[in-house]
């Protein structure tokens, strides 16, 4: 999946890149042949637009809210998310649980996979060579840059998305949030605890 | 059929084969531990150059030691990194003592 827009980015010097030259080529003949229509290629790109880190916030306050639901959610991060309603699309998801003890953390070393289906695109900074080949090897270090400081004592799970199953984390439930709704709770889940750079906000 | 499972001790092959390849330089020729198999997936070396990617292969998520990975991580001991390896890619290892 490439990140679409409406106006393609130009390439170094103006024009297209090599790349976006090549996926106008390949969009226009499946076009051409019928395989695709443009109102289909426009419509895929609004539904990607439109996905967002709501949907994940969403399935964390049900997990903390719902032990059922959340060892389901370990279990099959797909099966457990299409029972609630949300289209998975091609994605295998597997949900990491983060704690008091463990924090958990995902990149994509080799390119930009990220659980787009329930965080929507992912940030620019994401797919940067900084980011990917930093948090693989120094995570607390980069942690720190988003000032989320963690003691020895907790174990730092670095996850790396490199061929078919995307990963999204369920970040520990913030303390004080006992007597707090779902709804509620969802405001806290920010897209950065479940990429697992944050934690969740505290009310 | 599966050839690990998981809790087995296993090493990435240490191989520079041209081609697409979805194991990261940083992690061949490492040891680390099955953490789960995943399931049976078409061979992404096989579905870049447009076939079909068959026979499937097991993809287990294997955990790696950061300071196996990286021997001069800065970070705790107990940290690790977990990377998806295709089954052609793994062999046996000893279990890390």
């Amino acid at each position: 999946m490439t990140d679409h827009n409406h106006a393609p980015p130009r390439g170094p010097n103006g024009g297209l890149s090599h790349y976006q030259t090549m996926e106008l080529a390949v969009s226009e003949l499946l076009i051409e042949k019928g395989l695709f229509s443009e109102q289909k290629l426009q419509g895929e790109i609004a539904a990607m637009d439109a996905r967002s880190p709501e949907t994940g916030a969403r399935v964390v306050a049900l997990a903390w809210s719902d032990a059922a639901f959340k060892a389901r959610l370990l279990d099959d991060g797909t099966a457990a998310c299409e029972s609630i309603g949300i289209d998975m699309g091609p994605t295998r998801l597997v949900v990491v649980e983060s704690s008091a003890a463990i924090h958990n953390v995902i990149v994509c070393t080799l390119c930009s996979c990220y659980p787009r289906m329930l965080l929507g695109l992912p940030p620019d900074w994401y797919k940067t060579a900084n980011y990917r080949s930093r948090v693989v090897r120094e995570p607390r270090a980069v942690l720190r840059e988003f000032g989320t400081e963690l003691p020895d004592d907790v174990v730092v799970r670095v996850h790396d998305n490199t061929a078919d199953m995307r990963y999204m984390v369920l970040p520990a439930r913030p303390k004080g949030t006992e007597s707090m709704d779902r709804e509620a709770l969802a405001k806290l889940v920010t897209r950065d605890s479940m990429i697992g750079v944050g934690l969740a906000m505290t009310p | 059929m599966a050839r690990f499972a998981a809790g087995d001790a296993v090493a990435v092959r240490r191989a520079h084969p041209p081609g697409h390849l979805r194991t990261p330089y940083y992690i061949r020729g490492k040891a680390g531990v099955v953490e789960r198999l995943l399931g049976e997936f078409a061979n992404p070396e096989e579905l870049a150059f447009g076939r079909d990617g068959l026979p499937l292969r097991p993809l287990y998520r294997v955990r790696f030691a950061q300071r196996e990975v990286w021997p001069d991580y800065a970070g705790a001991g107990a940290d690790t990194v977990d990377v998806e390896i295709y089954e052609h890619w793994l062999e046996p290892a000893r279990k890390a003592g």
